[in-house]
């Protein structure tokens, strides 16, 4: 494999078949996303963004770019931005881990911080309300560009295809909803009984510091007629299945992927026996060494002290 | 009897309690249960008959919009959790 650019190594990750913890009669596959150039899936829709901004004319040589995100997105917008002489600012919760500020850092990104105890939630807002205030900075803005999802479409779903046309159900987390919605669409219209269920992490108390409901907020991008069911997987089972891939499969991956693990396994005796379930593990577990997800010890205790950073 | 989850902006209306117990056959009728237990919560869950558009319902993790709905089945001590519909890490 040889490339012109790091932006053309992005996409095509392993989809590898978990032998020992597929349920009897099943068949679970993860994919690998944190083997993109920047460790996470976010390569794919950040570069999606930036070429769709770039053909309406959207983004200007030199322009600035500003991004509410948690961490994945802003650092591949950062490389890419890197090679296109754009500058990034990203509005990031408080209480997200030192390794993503040292990375964004290092891309030469600026990090606002947004309240921790509101989650993403406090950063789009804030993100929402600083672009209202500067006209001539440019919001992708995830959580509702089309590109997001059309990213998944393309590439994520059309490589799951390719390697596994008999893919019958699909399992990603819920952050922005665009893996589900792009992947979702194209697995359906290959094969209308293809089955997709979202993982959503159940954040700690800490983290839906909302003053009223009326501050909730549901992404534009996602498209929830899609999904078959929406599952909530709180921390311990989370970190439970992480640890498992790693014990077991020899997988080192984000706590993510082990809220769709956990929901891939409890939805196989849903599917006909012999059915390809799919997983996505959108990042590797590095950047979240520094949270203790991963020190040795009793995963419940672990659950416990991490809700409120876990899925920050 | 099930146990209802309250998230943390709503534990005004319910004396700081995270979870309240209930009887009821399905997810509608143990609502009508706890709103008359805890009247604050009624326009905090429900306009008019619907629940509220930022709120998300499970019923032993499942988010009931995906299975019947208020009509969903609730037996024994399931767990019903109410969390607010928030933006996802990304």
């Amino acid at each position: 494999m040889r490339f012109g650019d790091i932006t053309q190594a992005i996409g095509n990750t392993p989809l590898v078949h978990l032998h020992r913890l597929s349920p009897p009669g099943y068949r679970l596959w993860v994919k690998l996303e944190g083997m993109n150039p920047t460790g996470s899936i976010k390569d794919r829709v950040a570069l999606s963004l930036v070429r769709a901004a770039e053909a309406s004319g959207e983004l200007q040589p030199g322009a600035r770019i500003l991004e509410p995100t948690s961490g994945n997105t802003g650092i591949a917008l950062a490389a890419i931005c890197r090679t296109r002489g754009y500058h990034l600012t990203c509005v990031m919760p408080s209480n997200t881990s030192e390794e993503r500020r040292q990375l964004l850092r290092l891309f030469g990104a600026q990090i606002i911080e947004s309240p921790g105890d509101q989650g993403s939630n406090g950063s789009v807002r804030m993100a929402q309300e600083l672009a209202a205030a500067d006209p001539d900075v440019f919001m992708p803005f995830q959580y509702a560009n089309p590109a997001n999802p059309q990213a998944h479409h393309d590439g994520t779903a059309a490589e799951i295809l390719s390697d596994l046309p008999s893919v019958a159900a699909f399992v990603a987390g819920l952050g922005t909803g665009g893996t589900v919605t792009g992947v979702g669409r194209r697995l359906k219209a290959h094969n209308p009984h293809v089955k997709v269920y979202a993982a959503e992490p159940q954040y700690g108390d800490l983290v839906y510091g909302l003053r009223n409901l009326d501050e909730g907020y549901v992404p534009e991008v996602l498209d929830a007629d899609i999904l078959d069911s929406r599952i909530k997987v709180d921390s311990r089972k989370a970190l439970a299945w992480t640890r498992r891939l790693v014990s077991e499969e020899g997988i080192f991956a984000g706590v993510s992927t082990g809220a769709s693990l956990a929901v891939a396994a409890r939805v196989c005796t849903r599917l006909p026996e012999g059915a390809d379930v799919v997983a996505l593990s959108p990042d590797g577990g590095w950047k979240y060494l520094s949270t203790g997800a991963y020190d040795i010890g009793d995963v419940d205790e672990l659950a416990e002290d991490l809700e409120a950073t876990l899925w920050a | 009897m099930a146990s209802v989850r309250i998230p943390t902006v709503l534990r005004k209306h319910t004396n700081g309690e995270a979870k309240v117990s209930a009887d009821g056959t399905t997810v509608g009728e143990v609502f009508s249960n706890v709103v008359t237990t805890h009247p604050g919560l009624t326009s905090s869950l429900f306009d008019g008959d619907d629940l509220r558009g930022f709120i998300n319902v499970y019923v032993e993790d499942e988010d009931i919009r995906y299975l019947d709905g208020l009509s969903t089945q609730v037996e024994g001590d399931d767990e019903i959790a109410i969390m607010p519909a928030v933006a996802g890490g990304a």
